[in-house]
């Protein structure tokens, strides 16, 4: 249970930030007026709030010096009247913002969703769910942030401070130059902290990720922890993660405690400066008490244009880091893309053909030959192919190749004689439904989760297909539970057994109606009964649709009307089950179960040596016989 | 209703005295992550008093150094001007270092709560009962240790950050501009109403959209959650447009909210500044006039403007915290739910401990009810001796996994008791019990890591050579040496690649592994193919020689090699018997074992 990272892209050369960031001009787009608007009203915001300092001089100079009480209001309200257009301006900055900044955001986040459910399985292999969703949700929140407050700030105060400083030289040159000399180690700082920072927000980013996903594993995987009591191994792992979340935290807060020295370090050695060499310049008469008056007053205004940059240079270095990951997906190439002109069937027969496939999966190391070998194998229109082969030598990876889940690395999939790859997969996948061994249900109704495939249909129709397919499926359960087919079930709705998810994931490829049907072991968590009831109700279904099954048991295959025997990547057999167990010794070693030889033994034992499958009529003779070690691993062969 | 533990959690209409319940429980469990850190936390507090009483100085020493260096200079009398120039470089310093300490400090503090929060609740969530987890979902309990618990991080990061600091800088500010002009202060005083009403005006109306913007977000979640976890069928069915189009539909809620939570600030912020320019014109007239009647020096009115300007400066930032705070308190709220909840299998107080179990099994009086009208195990007894293999069998809902689930622990009995050598499951060790007795499911859940981790799960302890002896054991060893890197494969997300006949194996292995004196398989084996099923029967043979077993499966197969047959109707126990007697009777299972058979050929 160790953390894994999974940065498939990292190692491409990085961009700048500047560079990165500038890739999402793609989303702003159309509400690039806006923000520049809103940045134009920041910036007058902060001038005017510049000018006030030049007021209370011309103040201080003024009336106050000259002992003019008349010219205290005027003046007073001309502050007023500036800081009111400086609030105007500000709200004016945030509300501009407010829709194209949410909506750069949802565009993204839409745009996200979409390429990744675009993504190919295979990409999913690899991406574990938690670090999809914190790019999905925290780094898009992150970005629109950024762009509304974060980018136009960063604009706006650095022109504050060049114009800022711009009037302090102006007021007294020297003044002004040792001011300005003295922030000049900021930038220094701020330019070194710029790199340590990033790689710890990514990292810290990416090990938030880990966490999330040793959080899903430790509830979805809940019943393994309690069944072996291994709680307690799982937490030390998860503390093992969760502190080194904590160091990386702590080392970043080290780095923002000693940007913050430097932020309130250097304005108050540049300002103690001013203040001695001011006193001492108005005592000589070279600027009046005014001037000084309004240098700090200034110098007030430009301090937290001044120390925002630190603050706003790390919130750039975060947003960039969140706009590589987000991009780290949008950039992740599709292999499985729809065809430029693709082919249209209009009424599918359902001839499914394999011609020479290979299949190997992309991290499968060069020692191991391809999973699939050259697979040949045709299926008639109407045909039910049972697909039978040992555990992991492929099958549901050929299954999968049938609806381009994974495309083929080397021959062909045919439907009607046309290459799979040649359709849109929207079209391919009307045509062939499929129902996998693991059932996924979503947090729907009973009555979506089963109409999944048949979106276009509603009213009566709708009815009709849903309780046709949940009576062939076994699936009345359904109707006992708590609002009955309305009844939400999946992660967010009622838990239901695996023998019950089965029925309804068999239920939603059914009601498909598709030209091929595609199952993947679907039976296997019913219990006897119940399969033997599908059963019968497939047999309908089957009679006139193509069907691909793989099949782990003697019951399953007799749904078919042929076998087709996968071994070593390559169908070695096909042929009916009666004549596959004749002719095929790898076939026996697969589908002869270990009754026929615990039944076949005592008869053998007897006097007439019987030809396996055993009798099956009646109890056997010597019931003891049923609990005989079996040991003979090759008996039925 | 109640809002005890998780009850009513998604409810928005809290009475008074069900909101004050939930706040106490937070708050109690605030204090408790806080005592731990009462030392570092008066470090933080006497860090912030300090800088911030340092940062305020800064506008008076200027007044001093404006007012009394001036005219001292003049005199050439150096000493106001080089006082007030170092007293201001000195608060620099103070101010710096001390700043610099506290955000150390604090991360410090934080992150050692979240630690310790994500611990307990991480703890608890393994604590609390299958029943629990089956009824609160999944997606619920991660989103309380993901999202929630994001909140606070984010608030103890940042928000609590300029909270305390923002606060303390405004106490001080205010505090220096009534020492050095009272009726500045007095501006300062009559300005508080405005804002008073502003701020007022803006948590009212930010504390509903805050918490619709939490239900959309987790809206959005679910359904991105929901969506990668289940690719294949979402492909598969062409599911991918509708899909987009909800998850759009839920894109704009949240956008939507969030536009409107904006648009408060929008009105709040510019409203504070406002009022503080406003001030500032109040202080400079009032000041303006005294100025001229040589009733102020005019370093003074300088120091008294600035202060007033900057009273207002932390306010921003607090309120943008304040959608911080109020997430951050609100998952508290939730979190602190799950926390409450009282494990319905709980530990023993006074465990006792079994280091060797022999394996025997009894159930005496017990019976299992959701509630009084939904009974699903009607009072039963049932004696298991020690190293006896008994299979359960019965239709889907008969009753077995709830058994089963009982003999796990993983249920506890409604009424009576389950006992392992004579022990009360109740009082058992948890160590013990969960080293004596094992269940493997049918879905084998694999965690992300190794293989070979993933085996090592059924004894942590266990070298290299114990692992592969276990998954050769149980027929597992070939497939694993052929896959990519051995035992070192990583299973990635979900067992990825290794099919669900594999996962089983490797679950088996796990168990095997783990070497329990009950073991108990609940449709472990359905997904296996023949051969693999043959040689999983095979391993079991010796490994179910010295020990309890009860064996739930829907093929009779495994009746082979069970010592006693218990068949299962409507949570009751119809038959008991040897197979051979059973299957020779006119029973139940009789007709089962013959329609199974028919299924075979």
């Amino acid at each position: 249970m160790s953390a894994i990272s999974h940065h498939p892209a990292s190692d491409q050369p990085r961009l700048g930030t500047v560079r990165s960031l500038w890739r999402l001009r793609l989303y702003v787009g159309r509400s690039t007026p806006a923000f520049a608007f809103s940045a134009l009203a920041a910036l007058i915001g902060q001038l005017v709030a510049l000018t006030i300092p030049q007021v209370l001089e011309s103040m201080v100079d003024g009336p106050l010096a000259g002992g003019d009480p008349s010219a205290v209001v005027p003046f007073a309200l001309l502050v007023f009247g500036l800081g009111t257009v400086e609030a105007l301006m500000y709200g004016l900055r945030r509300w501009l913002v407010v829709g194209p900044g949410t909506r750069v955001e949802a565009r993204m986040r839409n745009a996200l969703y979409a390429k990744l459910q675009d993504l190919p399985v295979s990409f999913h292999d690899r991406w574990p769910s938690g670090q999809l969703l914190s790019r999905a949700v925290s780094d898009l929140g992150l970005i629109r942030r950024w762009l509304s407050f974060g980018l136009v700030l960063t604009v706006v105060n650095l022109i504050t401070i060049i114009v800022g400083v711009g009037i302090l030289i102006s007021m007294n040159w020297m003044l002004g130059l040792v001011f300005l000399v003295c922030s000049l180690p900021l930038w220094v700082v701020g330019y070194l902290f710029e790199g340590r920072y990033s790689e710890m927000s990514r990292r810290s980013q990416d090990q938030a990720g880990d966490l999330a996903t040793a959080v899903e594993e430790s509830v979805h995987g809940i019943r393994v922890l309690k069944a072996f009591g291994r709680g307690k191994h799982a937490l030390s792992t998860f503390r093992a993660q969760a502190e080194s979340l904590r160091s990386t935290e702590i080392a970043k807060a080290k780095l923002d405690a000693n940007i913050w020295v430097w932020l309130i370090l250097v304005p108050a050695v540049a300002l103690s400066i001013c203040l001695g060499l001011g006193i001492w310049l108005a005592a000589n008469g070279v600027i009046t008490v005014g001037t000084l008056v309004a240098f700090f007053a200034t110098a007030t205004v430009l301090a937290w244009p001044i120390e925002s940059i630190g603050f706003l240079l790390a919130f750039s270095l975060d947003a960039r880091t969140a706009t590589d990951r987000f991009f780290e997906v949008l950039d992740s190439e599709n292999e499985i893309v729809d065809p430029e002109a693709p082919r249209v069937l209009g009424e599918p027969h359902g001839a499914l053909s394999f011609t020479g496939v290979h299949f190997r999966y992309q991290d499968s190391p060069d020692r191991f030959d391809d999973l699939l070998d050259g697979v040949d194998l045709d299926i008639a229109p109407g045909e039910t192919m049972a697909l039978v082969g040992l555990t992991g030598c492929g099958k549901t990876t050929l299954t999968a190749l049938t609806t381009r889940l994974y495309d083929v690395t080397a021959g062909s999939v045919t439907l009607d004689g046309v290459d799979v790859r040649a359709f849109s997969r929207e079209e391919l996948r009307r045509h062939i439904a499929m129902a996998f061994e693991d059932a996924t249900l979503f947090s729907a109704s009973v009555r979506e989760n089963v109409l999944l495939g048949r979106p276009e249909l509603d009213g009566d129709a709708a009815e009709e297909v849903l309780h046709e397919a949940l009576r062939i499926a076994q699936a009345g359960f359904v109707h006992d539970l708590p609002d009955g087919i309305d009844t939400k079930v999946g992660e967010e709705g009622m838990s239901l057994s695996g023998g019950q998810r089965q029925r309804l994931a068999l239920a939603r490829a059914v009601a498909a109606k598709p030209a091929v049907l595609v199952l993947d072991d679907p039976l296997s968590a019913l219990d006897v009964a119940t399969e033997a009831r599908v059963e019968a109700e497939l047999r309908n279904v089957l009679a006139s649709t193509t069907a691909l099954i793989v099949a782990h048991r003697p019951s399953t295959v007799m749904l078919a009307d042929r076998v087709a025997l996968l071994e070593a990547g390559r169908i070695t057999a096909v042929g009916t089950h009666s004549e596959l167990l004749r002719e095929s010794e790898h076939y026996r070693f697969v589908i002869s179960s270990l009754e026929d030889e615990a039944e076949a033994r005592p008869v053998q034992a007897g006097a007439a040596a019987r030809p396996a499958p055993a009798d099956t009529d009646g109890p056997g003779p010597d019931h003891h016989e049923l609990r005989a070690p079996q040991t003979t691993r090759g008996a039925a062969s | 209703m109640s809002v005890t533990g998780v009850q009513g959690e998604e409810r928005l209409d809290y009475t008074k005295a069900e909101s004050r319940e939930i706040r106490r429980r937070s708050v109690r469990l605030l204090g408790s992550l806080l005592r731990p850190q009462r030392a570092k936390l008066w470090l933080t507090a006497a860090a912030i008093v300090v800088s911030s009483a340092a940062q305020a100085a800064g506008p008076a020493i200027i007044a001093f150094g404006i007012d009394q260096g001036i005219p001292a200079l003049v005199e050439q009398n150096w000493y106001p001007a080089a006082f007030a120039g170092l007293a201001y470089l000195l608060t620099g310093v103070v101010g710096a270092f001390l700043i610099a300490m506290y955000i150390r400090l604090s991360a410090r503090i934080g992150q050692a709560i979240l630690i310790d929060l994500r611990t307990r609740v991480f703890l608890h969530t393994q604590r609390l009962s299958l029943e629990f987890h089956e009824s609160y979902t999944s997606g619920r309990i991660i989103s309380r240790q993901t999202s929630d618990l994001d909140a606070i991080r984010e608030l103890l990061d940042e928000g609590l950050t300029l909270l305390v600091r923002g606060l303390m800088y405004m106490v001080f500010t205010a505090g220096a501009l009534v020492i050095i002009d009272p009726t500045s202060g007095l501006v300062l005083l009559v300005a508080l109403v405005p804002l008073g009403i502003l701020t007022r005006w803006f948590q009212v109306r930010s504390q509903a959209l805050f918490r619709r913007s939490r239900v959309a977000s987790a809206q959005l979640i679910v359904k991105f959650v929901e969506t990668m976890t289940g690719m294949r069928a979402v492909q598969a069915f062409r599911s991918e447009k509708r899909n987009e189009a909800e998850f759009g539909g839920l894109v704009e809620d949240y956008r939507d909210v969030n536009a409107r939570v904006l648009g408060l600030f929008a009105v709040y912020n510019p409203g504070l500044a406002f009022i503080g320019n406003t001030a500032v014109a109040a202080t400079l007239v009032l000041g303006g006039f005294r100025v001229v009647d040589g009733a102020l020096e005019i370093g003074v009115l300088l120091a008294a403007v600035l202060y007033t300007k900057r009273f207002f400066d932390p306010m921003e930032d607090m309120a943008m915290f304040y959608n911080g705070y109020q997430s951050a308190s609100s998952a508290l709220e939730k979190i602190s739910g799950v926390l409450e909840e009282e494990p319905s299998v709980p530990d023993p107080a006074h465990p006792v401990d079994l280091r060797r179990a022999e394996g025997h099994v009894g159930f005496e009086g017990v019976q299992f009810e959701y509630t009084r009208d939904r009974v699903i195990l009607p009072r039963f007894d049932l004696d298991l001796p020690a190293g006896q293999t008994v299979a359960l069998v019965g239709a889907t809902g008969a009753g077995k996994t709830t058994l089963a689930k009982l003999l796990a622990r993983f249920y506890d009995p409604s009424d009576g008791v389950v006992t392992l050598d004579g022990v009360d499951l109740r009082e058992l060790h948890p160590k013990d019990l969960r080293r004596a007795i094992v269940m493997v499911t049918q879905e084998a859940y694999l965690f992300s890591g190794s293989v070979a981790d993933n085996i090592a799960l059924g004894k942590p302890a266990a070298t290299f050579d114990e692992i592969v002896a276990a998954a050769k054991a149980v027929g597992a060893h070939e497939f694993i040496e052929g896959l990519p890197n051995g035992y070192d494969t990583d299973v990635n997300k979900r067992g990825g690649r290794v099919s669900a006949g594999q996962r089983q194996l490797i679950s088996f292995a796990r168990a095997f592994l783990a070497d329990p004196a009950v073991l108990i398989l609940d449709e472990a084996t359905s997904s296996l193919d023949i051969p693999s099923e043959r040689l999983v029967q095979e391993g079991l043979q010796t490994l179910l020689a010295d020990r309890t077993a009860v064996i739930i499966a829907h093929r009779l197969s495994t009746v082979a090699i069970a010592d006693r047959v218990l068949v299962m109707e409507q949570g009751r126990i119809i038959e008991d018997g040897s197979p051979a007697d059973l299957i020779g009777g006119s029973g139940r299972f009789a007709a089962m074992h013959a329609a199974w058979r028919d299924s075979l050929v």
